[in-house]
């Protein structure tokens, strides 16, 4: 539009220099200059009315195509490039005939739903015979020897309305007893548009705890989950329904303040109210029992900051905590698990496609998990019952008794990737796991496997042909306390097709 | 300017503070009014974020002080694969608008931070979302999209910026679209942008002047990124040193890429700061061929820091040598 009212003016300029100046050579020259601008502009407006030409024309073909033979058209042609431009101008969509190819793919950003399948699998050796549960605790991990599936999962995000964008993630996995399963893994919908930098998700989502547990496996550095998450945030990571609110503080630097609030049952609440599929877990029967009170909801806060130390160096860090009742006790223990994690990042300004650059994250949690006192003499005649409901771990025939009491562990871990050439990564990490003291059942009971000291280091080198694949090598090496050593191999292989993932930091 | 408002601010503080008796209000209301006032009668500076350099640099023309640019891309940069820093999104928030390329550009990065950024004036829609390829007639649009032809985009190929005649359509939809956004200003941004047309196409003129003799010749150039630069000046960009966009080369591509330069006598290859100077180094030594720094960026070569009309000044001079050579 703006082109119209400055031809005007240019011919008015123009018409003024004719009629007023004298005729000479400088004046000449700028009369060249002039009547140049004036070509270029009506140029400019040719063009435009040759577009909106185009998309005239290419809208009545359409109706034409649309009333003539809609349905013997086997594939439907490729759409020429006026035609893609004149859409895209258009703002519109073409209406969808059956035999048109579904496309769900953005095109030209103009889709509703953008689509992506992200396929992991992995193939490998292990020392450990328990290697499902045992050295891996992810429920993305490697399961046993030979192949595993780590999962097929789908992606659909896109903007609802003006007002909320939507995500979801199915997964599809295949476990180690060979059965095919599905998991609703997320399903959220988030605004977009509240005031005062406030953002409200609500639905099914991974909560805001650290820094690994919010990534899909596709994002991770390694092929397995590390030993702390999976510990204390659960093989699925620490996910449920609920909603969340977050806050971008008005700080000169980034900070992000957010509180989840979800539901406190199920197996994707590991350390809260799980049931466990019915076993004794820290020797003591486990009942999710329901939600008495506010209280008894799963309550995740989370602060990140993040600075740029230099021009080139990013860091990213946060303190979290998940509060929640757990499933010991009558409805009266509690976890509470804190974490602290740090991202690192280096890219010179020089960088092709993201390479070179080094990064580094850590991880630190600490899990309190208050215990309830339970008499494993269920019939109350002191004596263990022949069909094995009453646990009697230390033997002498009479049911045990464990007391109330607080169970605190840690763990951390920290890993560094370097991208040394373009598609190339190589990564090392280093993690360590353990209780603060041995519980009151363990010193009566015999130390508990679950909550025994263990490290494990892994290095790793990572080619990525394209950003859409990459293959993966990992050695594993696992110290366990009571198990030993154990040596493990992976070579994963992970691919997406669909839509350009587009990562945060 | 945004320096010169921290600084007054601290004054402010500091002047509060130093006399520390009961005539805080009054010390109060007159550095207010000295340092204060004038800022807030004068109207404020739009923040804007520009996502490249080169539209950085337009914008800067089209607005000149009535902006204040936060650009996201350094210049030697690749603008496809971008760190989406937590601090883009605090720029993000606190902006009236967001220049960007369009056309998938910055479609590896740019979308978390603007959900995160939870400004609705930068919404897909909002006058404040200014995408540029909206007013270019964009060249390669695939009919089909398939990844094993690489990393191609559904909108056509996004380096349109830097064909002068793009870059006068992108100027006067930005000037079109800072109207909206900042209407006051309006008469302001036409006239800036009259004055960088008409500098721009008297450019234009020398450039194509000074390279009309070389109508028709052949660069190789790393990535398919010069389509509207070669269409702007009747020069072949028909090699490149990836097979597919997005593809690193092999061994075979390049020896390959050795005999269809000398075929096609294209001895002249364009090397772009963040991308494979020692493959194009490979093919300087097998086929004698001339290295021309070139990019897409103002700033991303040496001497073209000033801006965008300074940029294809030192492209085309460096061409026009390159191919006298």
């Amino acid at each position: 539009m703006s082109l119209d009212g400055s031809a005007n003016l240019t011919i008015l300029a123009g018409a003024l220099c004719l009629g007023l100046a004298q005729p000479g050579l400088a004046q000449q020259a700028s009369e060249v200059q002039e009547l140049r601008s004036q070509l270029q502009r009506m140029q400019a407006e040719f063009d435009r009315q040759q577009a909106l030409q185009r998309q005239q024309i290419e809208q009545l073909r359409r109706q034409i195509e649309a009333l003539s033979a809609p349905s013997t058209n086997p594939a439907a042609p490729a759409l020429p490039s006026s035609s893609a431009k004149a859409q895209r101008e258009e703002g519109s969509r073409p209406g969808w005939k059956p035999s048109d190819p579904i496309r769900l793919a953005a095109r030209g950003g103009k889709a509703y739903l953008d689509l992506a399948l992200d396929v992991s699998a992995v193939a490998g050796a292990s020392t450990a015979d328990d290697i499902e549960g045992g050295t891996q605790l992810g429920g993305h991990d490697p399961v046993q020897r030979g192949f595993t599936l780590q999962g097929v999962e789908l992606g659909l995000s896109g903007a609802i309305d003006p007002y909320f964008s939507g995500q979801a993630n199915l997964l599809f996995q295949i476990d180690s007893s060979g059965e095919s399963f599905f998991e609703l893994e997320e399903a959220y919908l988030e605004t977009s548009r509240l005031p005062a930098g406030l953002s409200l998700r609500a639905g099914q989502f991974l909560s805001s705890f650290g820094r690994l547990n919010t990534q899909h496996p596709h994002a991770w550095a390694f092929v397995d989950t590390p030993l702390a998450n999976g510990r204390f945030l659960g093989p699925d990571g620490l996910r449920n329904l609920g909603a969340r609110l977050s806050w971008l503080v008005p700080t000169p630097f980034f900070s992000e303040l957010s509180l989840g609030v979800q539901n406190s049952h199920g197996e994707t609440a590991f350390n809260f109210r799980n049931e466990f599929e019915g076993d004794p877990r820290f020797h003591r029967p486990q009942t999710v029992g329901s939600l008495a009170s506010v209280n008894d909801l799963l309550f995740t806060p989370r602060l990140a900051t993040s600075f740029n130390l230099t021009d080139r160096q990013t860091l990213l860090a946060g303190a979290s905590a998940a509060f929640g009742p757990n499933s010991s006790g009558a409805g009266d223990t509690d976890t509470q698990i804190y974490g602290a994690d740090l991202f690192w990042k280096w890219t010179p300004s020089t960088q092709t496609r993201g390479y070179p650059f080094v990064s580094l994250q850590t991880e630190a949690m600490l899990r309190r998990y208050q215990a309830g006192a339970f008499d494993w003499d269920l019939d109350g005649n002191a004596t263990v019952n022949p069909d094995g409901s009453e646990l009697d771990g230390d033997g002498d025939g009479v049911p045990d008794l464990v007391t109330r009491e607080t169970l605190k562990d840690y763990g951390l871990y920290s890993q560094l990737a370097y991208g040394f050439t373009r598609g190339w990564v190589v990564g090392l990490r280093g993690e360590y796991v353990d209780r603060f003291h041995l519980g009151g059942y363990e010193a009566s009971f015999g130390s508990d496997l679950e909550r025994a000291g263990r490290w494990r280091v892994a290095p790793n080198l990572t080619w990525f042909p394209s950003e859409y694949s990459r293959i993966r090598l990992q050695y594993n090496y696992d110290q366990r306390r009571m198990m030993g050593t154990d040596h493990s191999i992976w070579l994963q292989f992970n691919f997406a097709l669909g839509a350009h993932a587009a990562h945060g930091f | 300017m945004t320096r010169t408002q921290e600084t007054s601010a601290s004054w402010c503080r500091t002047a509060i503070w130093r006399p520390r008796v009961g005539k805080l209000r009054l010390a109060l209301s007159l550095c207010f009014a000295l340092f204060c006032g004038p800022e807030l009668f004068a109207a404020a500076r739009l923040n804007v974020v520009v996502t490249t350099p080169d539209l950085a640099s337009i914008a800067r023309e089209v607005g000149g002080d009535a902006l204040d640019i936060t650009t996201l891309v350094r210049p030697t940069e690749d603008a496809h694969f971008i760190d989406a820093k937590p601090s883009f999104m605090v720029k993000l928030n606190r902006a009236d608008a967001l220049i960007e390329g369009g056309a998938e550009l910055e479609s590896g990065w740019l979308g978390p931070l603007v959900q995160g950024a939870r400004n609705a004036k930068l919404a897909v829609g909002a006058p404040g979302r200014i995408a540029c390829n909206a007013t270019v007639n964009m060249l390669e649009i695939p009919a089909s999209l398939s990844r094993d032809q690489g990393d191609i985009h559904a909108s056509g190929n996004p380096h349109y910026v830097i064909a002068p005649s793009n870059a006068l359509k992108v100027a006067a939809n930005i000037a079109d679209r800072l109207s909206v956004v900042d209407p006051s200003r309006a008469d302001d941004y036409r006239q800036r942008l009259r004055i960088f047309q008409d500098r721009l196409i008297a450019k234009q003129v020398v450039w194509r002047k000074a390279l009309e003799p070389h109508r028709g010749r052949q660069i190789v150039s790393y990535h398919n990124s010069w389509p509207y630069f070669a269409a702007e000046f009747g020069l072949k960009f028909e090699l490149f040193i990836e097979p597919k966009p997005g593809i690193p080369p092999s061994p075979a591509h390049l020896a390959g890429l050795v005999t269809a330069m000398k075929e096609k006598r294209a001895l002249v290859i364009f090397v772009e700061p963040s991308l494979g100077r020692k493959a194009a180094e490979t093919l300087v030594r097998s086929t004698g061929a001339v290295l021309v720094p070139a990019s897409q960026f103002p700033g991303g070569i040496k001497g073209t820091e000033a801006g965008y009309v300074e940029l294809l000044d030192t492209l085309v001079s460096s061409l026009a040598q390159a191919f006298a050579q």
